[in-house]
């Protein structure tokens, strides 16, 4: 080009960057990458290779090994032998080795950036400004937190080997999501990168050699789904962490249900990006080209959704479509692109569909007038606008460079069309009104909450999802929990905790003959009432020494669904301050005191256990409510150091509705240390007591009547336990399960849970001693009860 | 300036391609369309910070953007101790701001590159009329109390016709900052068309000192008002204020252009002034006003940038693009 005609014309030109030392990375492997195993480059034991190609330019790049189940097994076995070792080296050798990863990420930054954006496709000015950056930066911090773990995590102790498969939207940052803080707490990791994009994670092992990590704690297993499977099957894999689709994730969890191995996903999203009346217009366009133009829209947390209010919505799709025209879509390795390309041409042909399903459903497709580069896997930015909830394109997840959008009328139509998702990612607010954006953030169900901002991270600051976005978080404090066990579950029993067995003073033959008092009926409790099963029946039930004691019950599936229905009609209680709650937990703890002898009575005549033992336990109830009661206005969130002039609120929110099977060993105690820190946290519970003694849990109804618990807080439903505890795994409306009692129901539970995603925790086949105050209370009740979602502000005037 | 001056009728609904040359004749005022403005500064700045890394220009696109940045420069010197002397030094290079040597290199020698005007205090114009003889550079001159503008309004006028009568093609107003600080908005309406009236034909840059501002809300409804009240530029400082042109500052200006373009059919002109001095910052400037204005107004009719360093990086850069050796400044002829 002739410079005069540049000054005429003023357009852009080429700005390419180098690729020259990525290639040189690429020859220094032959362009032929082994599998990273025990700290060696190991032929994989298939013999077979793969192509990674440049999206931008179909081009080659290298081949890379296909492992097998043995390579699986080999590096499960070297991260597994590693370990002894690398738990030895103690908390400030890690975290030498993490600040000099960080350390060795930076020296070589744009040469990851560089490699990145071949092998994805993704505008090197991503890589280079945003990704990398962020993944020295969770090193960085990670050190730190290796430096920490046994100062501020005392209670807690490495997992063991964690078995880590990422997605390729952002191959480095996920294995840094990944990596950092499972090194930082002590464990060992087997990592398989997506298939498409194993190259700067195969650097990123080069890394780990230069540095002189030992061998065995970074094991880096290339190739496709089988691996992973492999992975996350293996008996000596103690953990699976986990990002990518909600499909896969469900797999993940259905493949580990009952068996104890921890898992946390990063799933899909639809996350909605919201635009109030008063929001400034021009600055919410680029708050879009950043939600949805961002890596082309394969971002697992994209503002997909646009919602926005009905009035300025015109304004704001005349705003998106002239700023969509200049955009620059281009190679990769252009400097003044916006958009790169598709990963592949699976991932091109899912948006094509899907966007050509958008068009025949009857929505509006508007494309800039421009057109794409001929080679290469390229999709232009497009917007959907005459758009409904019921449209495909507003419920399935794209991942891709397409924005849907929907208008809103009121604050409260906003919401209700945000959480119209099965997912909850993220969600962006946009108003310049601080009262409502403060009061939208918390209504979202989403782990985090974007305010006048979008895509913003930071490794102090914890992601991940609500529903079917996964569960677990990354970054921050919360986010160290998914990568340390408590130490007390090593005390955990192999059999129920029961107390010695005492003669019965009442006499064996007495049966019906109590009729002889006046009859007392326990029914069901569901939205503060006593209800009769659905069904019509009732189970007599016998105390330990198999005296009749009376009869219960039998709740079906139509209880359990009005139960959950009752729980949900309940917003008073998840609505109320910690002080509120706090009061109420007092006043229940009261209500107990003043009949303690009963209840006392009643452990005994149920447990058998002796007088002595059943009041113990009824003064262990009262005190663990007081436990909570105490904890209910202070068990708070944090705010994050996260980037410049932003206060990030790290909040734990209540799960929602939980079903809580208790334990049968305790029948008041089990109760109540299960049942009270779900309520503590703002849940409404749907609970299914001992099966074998109920009666403690059924007598306790009257005292919640008589101690101001909102109707609908606590439903009891009692019956067969296996029975109603897979009518509440398989519903949808509930989104957490915790489950103390046998491994079999555990595994169902957890398999079935799956569907929705709810949360689940139970002990997998071991047994608290509820009287033990270590095993039975803590903390650790409240974080199961909650999630956190972090709210970014950004501030200044 | 080659705009022309004709009366457009102003209903909203015009068609924008049939305006492009008009002068902005300004609007009645009406605080409804600006009044529920917000200016979001964390994003606002976010976009400068990262449009940074979305655009670039280097080689043969560098080298002509920069000679384009040096058709819009105003070639400034306002100091108290002005003269005739560097005055004379200053016109001399506005007419021939880039060495031939180099404008031949580029193959450029034909395109008559000059800067956009010289911008002096009052007393220098005769001088400035001089100095630039028949060129068709026009001379820009501060007034209405520059810097600070705590003058009264008559005398505020009186300068105005003065400069004008001087000679002065170009009249760069101060506005009343209290106005602004007390959004008095149609105290501020009301002395920028008196300003404007006083210009007559010659244009107006109507400086905000948005250092003084304090928010970027403030600074959006300040361009608003200076454009209804018939502003043909809009400009960031005096470059005396203890802050002056900065990007994000620009941005909130340049999208108050837009929307008043977008409103009315007239293209406001737009400069930034005062710590523009190197080469790489001009260069942030253009991709800014393109991306966000488009190339309408990459030209000297409707951008303008107030600086007197300037120049001097930009012709270092030129001289490294055409030998591949840095420059240094003693190689090129001095303003």
């Amino acid at each position: 080009m002739k410079i005069k005609d540049i000054y005429e014309t003023m357009e852009y030109g080429p700005a390419p960057e180098s690729t020259i030392e990525a290639q040189a990375f690429l020859e220094s492997h032959n362009r032929k990458f082994q599998l990273f195993i025990n700290g060696n480059w190991t032929e994989s034991s298939s013999g077979k290779y793969f192509d990674s190609i440049n999206p931008a330019t179909t081009e080659k790049l290298a081949k890379i090994s296909e492992a097998s189940t043995n390579d699986v097994d080999a590096a499960v076995v070297a991260a597994k032998e590693a370990l002894p070792k690398w738990v030895g080296i103690g908390a400030h050798k890690r975290a030498r080795y993490l600040y000099a990863i960080a350390r060795q990420i930076q020296k070589h930054s744009r040469l990851f950036a560089v490699l990145e954006s071949l092998d994805n496709g993704k505008p090197i000015r991503e890589t280079r400004d945003i990704d990398v950056p962020l993944v020295a930066r969770h090193f960085y911090h990670h050190a730190g937190w290796a430096q920490l773990r046994d100062t501020e995590l005392k209670e807690y102790k490495e997992i063991g080997v964690i078995g880590q498969i990422i997605p390729w939207n952002f191959p480095l940052l996920m294995l840094a999501w990944k990596i950092a803080p499972a090194l930082a707490m002590g464990n060992t990791v087997v990592l398989k990168p997506a298939e498409f994009t194993s190259l700067t994670a195969l650097l990123f092992a080069d890394i780990c050699e230069q540095i002189g990590l030992p061998k065995g704690v970074v094991n880096i297993i290339t190739g496709h789904g089988p691996v992973g499977a492999a992975l996350v099957n293996h008996k000596d894999v103690n953990k699976i962490a986990f990002t990518g689709s909600t499909e896969v994730g469900k797999i993940i969890r259905r493949a580990t249900a009952g068996t104890g191995k921890k898992i946390s996903l990063e799933l899909g999203g639809k996350s909605p990006f919201i635009v109030f009346d008063d929001a400034d217009l021009d600055s919410v366009v680029e708050g879009i080209v950043d939600a949805i133009w961002f890596n082309q829209g394969q971002v697992c947390c994209a503002g997909s959704r646009l919602l926005v209010q009905e009035s300025i919505a015109d304004t704001l799709y005349k705003k998106i479509r002239k700023r969509m025209e200049s955009l620059r879509i281009g190679n990769s390795l252009d400097k003044v692109i916006d958009i790169g390309a598709i990963v592949a041409p699976v991932q091109l042909k899912v948006i094509e569909d899907l966007v050509q399903q958008g068009v025949d459903e009857g929505s509006t497709l508007w494309q800039p007038s421009w057109e794409c580069p001929k080679e290469g896997y390229f999709y232009p930015p497009t917007l959907f606008t005459d758009v409904s909830p019921s449209s495909t394109i507003a419920q399935v997840e794209i991942f891709g460079p397409v924005l849907v959008a929907m208008s809103f009328r009121t604050h409260k139509e906003a919401v209700k069309l945000a959480n119209n998702t099965q997912y909850g990612l993220a969600c962006s607010i946009w108003t310049e009104n601080i009262n409502l954006a403060l009061d939208i953030a918390p209504q979202i169900k989403a782990g985090t909450a974007w305010i006048n901002c979008t895509n913003v991270f930071d490794a102090a600051s914890g992601f991940g999802g609500y529903r079917e976005s996964g569960f677990g978080r990354e970054g921050g404090k919360e986010g160290l929990y998914e990568y340390v066990k408590p130490r007390i579950d090593e005390l955990f029993s192999k059999t129920p905790v029961l107390k010695a067995l005492k003669k019965s003073k009442v006499d064996a033959a007495k049966s019906l003959s109590k009729l002889a008092e006046i009859d007392r009926t326990t029914k069901l409790y569901v939205g503060g009432k006593q209800a009769r099963p659905d069904g019509g029946y009732s189970n007599v039930v016998h105390s330990r020494n198999g005296d009749y004691i009376g009869e219960v019950s039998i709740g079906n599936r139509k209880d359990i669904r009005n139960a959950v229905e009752a729980a949900h009609a309940n917003t008073d209680w998840p609505s109320r301050t910690g002080h509120s709650r706090a009061q109420v937990l007092y006043y229940i703890a009261e209500n107990l005191s003043i009949r303690k002898e009963e209840f006392a009575n009643r452990i005994n005549e149920m447990m058998n256990c002796g007088k002595a033992d059943a009041d113990k336990e009824v003064e262990e109830s009262i005190e663990r409510i007081y436990y909570y009661a105490a904890l209910a206005d202070k068990y708070d969130g944090l705010v994050h150091h996260t980037v410049h002039r932003n206060v990030t609120l790290a909040m734990p929110e209540s799960i929602g509705v939980m079903g809580i099977v208790c334990p049968d060993e305790s029948p008041l105690l089990g109760f109540i240390s299960t049942v009270i820190p779900a309520i503590t946290m703002g849940n409404s519970v749907v609970v299914i007591p001992s099966e074998t003694a109920p009666f403690s849990a059924t007598d306790f109804y009257q005292i919640l009547d008589t101690s101001d618990v909102p109707s609908g807080t606590v439903n009891i439903v009692t019956g067969t336990k296996k029975e109603l505890a897979t009518v509440l795994a398989k519903h949808d409306d509930v989104d957490g399960i915790w489950y103390f009692g046998n491994q079999e129901i555990f595994k169902e539970i957890e398999y079935f849970a799956a569907d929705n995603m709810k949360r689940t925790w139970g002990n997998a086949g071991t047994y608290r001693d509820w009287m033990d105050k270590a095993q039975g209370q803590g903390d650790i009740f409240l974080r199961h009860a909650s999630q956190i979602k972090n709210i970014w502000i950004p501030y200044g005037e | 300036m080659t705009m022309k001056s004709k009366k457009v009728k102003n209903n909203n609904t015009i068609q924008h391609s049939n305006l492009s040359d008009l002068r902005n004749e300004g609007i009645p005022f009406d605080s409804h369309i600006f009044e529920d403005i917000h200016i979001n500064k964390s994003a606002v700045e976010r976009r400068v910070e990262s449009l940074g890394g979305r655009r670039s220009v280097k080689k043969e696109w560098q080298a002509a953007w920069l000679l384009k940045a040096i058709s819009c420069i105003d070639l400034t010197t306002l100091s108290g101790d002005d003269t005739k002397g560097n005055v004379h030094r200053l016109c001399a290079k506005a007419k021939s701001p880039v060495r031939l040597d180099l404008l031949d290199a580029m193959g450029m020698k034909e395109a008559n590159i000059h800067v956009a005007a010289v911008c002096v205090y009052h007393n220098l114009i005769a001088d400035a009329v001089n100095a630039l003889g028949n060129s068709s550079i026009p001379i820009a001159a501060v007034s209405t109390g520059f810097p600070a503008g705590n003058i009264p309004l008559e005398e505020k006028l009186k300068e105005i016709e003065l400069s004008v009568a001087a000679g002065a093609k170009e009249i760069d107003i101060v506005v009343s900052r209290n106005l602004i600080i007390q959004s008095d908005w149609k105290g501020l309406y009301d002395e920028v068309s008196a300003c404007r009236k006083a210009c007559g034909e010659a244009h107006m840059k109507t400086i905000l000192a948005t250092g003084e501002i304090g928010t970027y809300t403030k600074v959006a409804k300040a361009s608003w008002v200076s454009m209804m009240a018939g502003s043909d530029f809009i400009k960031t400082s005096t470059g005396k204020e203890p802050v002056n042109a900065t990007l994000p500052v620009s941005l909130v200006m340049i999208r108050a252009i837009r929307a008043y373009y977008e409103l009315t059919g007239y293209k406001v002109g737009f400069k930034p002034a005062g710590g523009i001095g190197k080469a790489k910052q001009a260069i942030s400037w253009l991709i800014l006003i393109k991306e966000e204005l488009g190339n309408d107004w990459l030209t000297p009719e409707l951008f303008r940038f107030g600086a007197s360093s300037l120049l001097g990086d930009i012709e270092r850069q030129l001289e490294h693009f055409v030998t591949g050796r840095y420059s240094a400044s003693y190689r090129h002829p001095m303003a």
